[in-house]
């Protein structure tokens, strides 16, 4: 692999990210699935870095799972996203931060879309009118959450307590970049580094430390893909597509997984326990799994912020084996308490090796 | 005593500046390099039947030596006009050349592998071009990998950068199909143990010898060939590549792992031939390549009376058509010039 | 009916003459980018479904000209619409639409049909 060529086509994907004053978005279903990266993502941003973020309590999804999975018709979408829009242009921002991919994936189609047919942004501007009374305009920067903690990984890294090192060894620990498809898979140009070879999240590891694996199944789907989950009965499209990563990875023997989408950490730590009930096979050391992480958490483990306050104990394959080597400080006896400090129980299921 | 100004030293260049000066004419040839014989320098052997490159290269420079006509090495064409019925040229290093009449012979260049990044040129240790490979082909050309083997299983890919609305060419290169062909078999003769495949879509076999190499290929050198295109390359943890392709005729996706990849690179109108008929107001078709009147009559006259053009530059061609094109626009500049007085 | 051991051998030919071009033409009207397939196989190579079950876009072209467009039905009911054909295209086949009109048309033409 030669990385000369990588810087060449990193080159031609540089993309503008606003550098203040930004108007935050959430995902619908990370706030289930992981819970403390949004909050970890805000406290870096107000805290370490100093910067302006805004939230309106009243903004909605972005209706883009409906979408996807065809219960959402494409007019009602845009209608829902000029909402949001209008949101921002009443609290006078004009850089989105968008927490979710497929919002991400969702705010870029819509805008592309009125570029390229401007009758269609007439039409939403009187359908949004009339439903709401509301006007809006159209973001001068849409930048993905990771993009921004991509801009600052510096700032970031000259705050850290911890890089991404083995404490036992001193070898950087080999972490796999997982990129939401609808990153930049529908528009490219819109990702740092294109859709064949993603910068966005390889930035942040190496910028802290880390070594990055790239496997032959490196660009394939986490296997969510919507309509492979949300029927039953399909969701052995899903679970093979993951397995085919794991697969793929498992010979470079990585210490982690990075994910910058709220579906791929979901279902490559999910899906790692259902193969392991299922078929008795592990991907990580030691019959353990591998640990999936969100770049935030990523970014506040290195920050030094106590991993169960950031609700890495949310995730089904445990994430001890990389603390222990991070040299991350836990209490393994906090691990269940709330935020009192008070246990509020150990969960009733868990993998028997995933532990 | 005419004089014709020829912009581009590479095999139509000079072919039709030796049939110029035999004619009769005083004859400049403009080449941007300091090299002639533009990118005929890339080739090793030629198909269909593996004539040393070096031997056309060779007689190109004993017509250069021979023949009457003068060379003007690292210079560009900047800008040209039409005065009297004549051209009046500034070139790139400040000369002024007045001509009767002028042939365009600018050529092409070879399609940026690195815009089909799914494939990893550049980026992947074991992928090559057609390009590359070639002059690997030498006798002292090095067939080991970075691995320090000789590659056990190689497969070629057809069509990168040709009948592609993704790299925006829509056109067939024409030549890279017998490339492949010729290569695949230079490689089994130097390498007896070798597998070989080809992905190919179609295979376009249209010239003279052509389809016979292809049955040598099957038939002497066991090379295999798989119909359907490759969605992507990516490489394992011991370099070696695993590619992706749809087995079309048996309806069936495969996958299969290789120690090289050789990417058949299509030709481009590239940069000399945009700026050069930029500078001479020609028409361009959609390919990029510059238009000719018609395909059958006038193939060698541009729209623009009295520029005259040879070769490549019109569309990929071989070096036998190249020379053929060349010689056919000796004629038509001749008759042209007869005509004019 | 009588059963003498053996059956009278129901010809496998694709008889062009009997082939009903409503569906295709349907399609190829709402998306005349399907027009220009290659079949090339690129799009099936990358098919996440494809990989894992027998669903082959490609063949979607030639089952809709060919007039099996029984098996049609079925058949398209296995794409989860990821779009990764439509990445790969050489030609720029708005797949995804082709896709829909398959699915929408399909059933209306089987109806006509009956």
């Amino acid at each position: 692999m030669k990385l000369e060529g990588k810087r060449n086509i990193w080159k031609d994907y540089q993309k503008e990210i606003a550098n203040d004053n930004y108007f935050y978005v959430r995902s619908c279903i990370r706030q289930n699935f992981f819970p403390g990266s949004e909050q970890t993502f805000l406290k870096i941003l107000r805290t370490e870095l100093n910067k302006d973020v805004y939230e309106n309590p009243n903004h909605t999804t972005c209706s883009g799972i409906g979408y996807h999975s065809d219960v959402v018709p494409f007019e009602t979408l845009q209608t829902i996203v000029a909402r949001q829009f209008a949101l921002m242009t009443e609290a006078g921002y004009k850089n989105l931060a968008v927490s979710c991919i497929t919002s991400f994936g969702i705010y870029n189609e819509v805008i592309e879309t009125w570029k390229e047919f401007p009758k269609e942004l007439e039409k939403i501007r009187a359908f949004l009118k009339k439903a709401t009374g509301r006007e809006f305009e159209v973001p001068e920067n849409v930048a993905h959450a990771s993009d921004i903690i991509y801009k600052f990984r510096e700032d970031i890294f000259a705050k850290s307590k911890l890089a991404l090192v083995n404490k036992n060894t001193g070898k950087p620990l080999r972490i796999v970049e997982h990129i939401g498809c609808h990153y930049s898979k529908m528009f490219p140009s819109k990702g740092v580094g294109g859709a064949e070879f993603p910068h966005v999240l390889v930035g942040m590891i190496e910028s802290w430390g880390g070594e990055v694996i790239d496997y032959p199944e490196r660009r394939h789907c986490c296997g969510f893909g919507f309509r492979q989950y949300l029927v039953m009965s399909n969701r052995g499209y899903s679970v093979s597509n993951s397995r085919k990563k794991f697969e793929s990875m498992e010979p470079y023997k990585p210490d982690a997984i990075l994910c910058n989408c709220p579906g791929c950490p979901m279902f490559l730590d999910r899906w790692q326990y259902v193969i392991e009930e299922m078929e008795g096979k592990t991907y990580g050391e030691n019959g353990h799994g591998i640990p999936v992480l969100t770049y935030e958490e990523l970014a506040g483990l290195v920050l030094g912020y106590n991993p169960w306050d950031m609700g890495i104990q949310m995730h089904q394959t445990n994430v001890e084996p990389l603390l222990d080597k991070m040299g991350v400080c836990y209490d393994p006896k906090l691990k269940y308490a709330g935020k009192n400090g008070k246990l509020i129980g150990n969960p009733a299921m868990t993998g028997y090796t995933c532990e | 005593m005419k004089h014709i100004v020829v912009i581009g030293g590479g095999i139509a260049g000079i072919e039709v500046a030796c049939e110029l000066t035999d004619a009769g004419h005083w004859v400049t040839i403009i080449e941007k390099e300091s090299n002639i014989g533009g990118k005929l320098n890339n080739w090793s052997y030629l198909f269909p039947d593996f004539t040393p490159a070096e031997k056309i290269r060779e007689s190109l420079q004993e017509k250069c030596e021979q023949k009457d006509f003068s060379i003007l090495r690292e210079t560009k064409i900047q800008s040209l006009e039409r005065k009297n019925g004549k051209f009046e040229i500034q070139t790139s290093v400040n000369q002024q050349l007045n001509a009767d009449a002028i042939v365009l012979a600018t050529g092409y260049e070879l399609f940026d592998a690195q815009r089909k990044e799914e494939y990893g040129y550049k980026i992947y240790d074991h992928v090559i071009t057609s390009a590359d490979l070639e002059k690997l082909l030498l006798p002292d050309g090095n067939l080991t990998t970075v691995t320090g083997e000789h590659p056990k299983r190689i497969a070629f890919v057809h069509c990168v950068g040709s009948r592609d609305e993704k790299s925006g060419n829509h056109y067939c290169s024409k030549v890279c199909c017998v490339t492949g062909v010729k290569q695949a078999i230079e490689l089994k003769k130097r390498l007896p143990d070798v597998e070989i495949f080809c992905f190919y879509m179609d295979l376009r076999m249209y010239g003279k010898h052509f389809e016979e190499l292809y049955r040598d290929a099957q038939e002497k050198y066991d090379i295999q060939f798989i119909r359907g295109r490759l969605s992507e390359a990516s490489e394992k943890i011991d370099k070696s590549l695993l590619i992706k392709a749809e087995d079309t005729l048996s309806g069936r996706p495969l996958k299969m792992n290789v120690d090289l990849l050789v990417l058949l690179i299509g030709m481009e109108v590239g940069k000399g031939t945009a700026e050069a008929a930029s500078a001479c107001l020609l028409q361009c078709e959609d390919s990029g390549f510059l238009k000719t009147v018609d395909s059958f009559l006038k193939s060698n006259q541009s729209n623009s009376d009295g520029i005259f053009l040879a070769g490549s530059c019109t569309a990929p061609m071989s070096i036998n058509d190249t020379i053929l094109h060349a010689r056919s626009a000796a004629s038509e500049v001749n008759k042209w010039l007869k005509l004019m007085n | 009916m009588k059963n003498f051991g053996f059956t009278v051998i129901k010809q496998r030919t694709i008889d062009y003459d009997q082939f009903d071009g409503r569906l295709l033409n349907e399609i190829l009207e709402n998306e005349p980018s399907f027009k220009v397939c290659l079949s090339c196989g690129g799009c099936t190579a990358t098919c996440s479904a494809g990989d894992l079950v027998s669903f082959n876009i490609r063949r979607m072209n030639l089952m809709l000209r060919r007039g099996e467009t029984s098996e049609l039905e079925n058949e398209i009911q296995k794409c989860m619409l990821c779009g990764k054909c439509q990445l790969v295209c050489p030609r720029g086949i708005n797949l995804r639409n082709v896709i829909m009109l398959i699915k929408k048309n399909v059933v209306k033409y089987k109806s006509l049909s009956k």
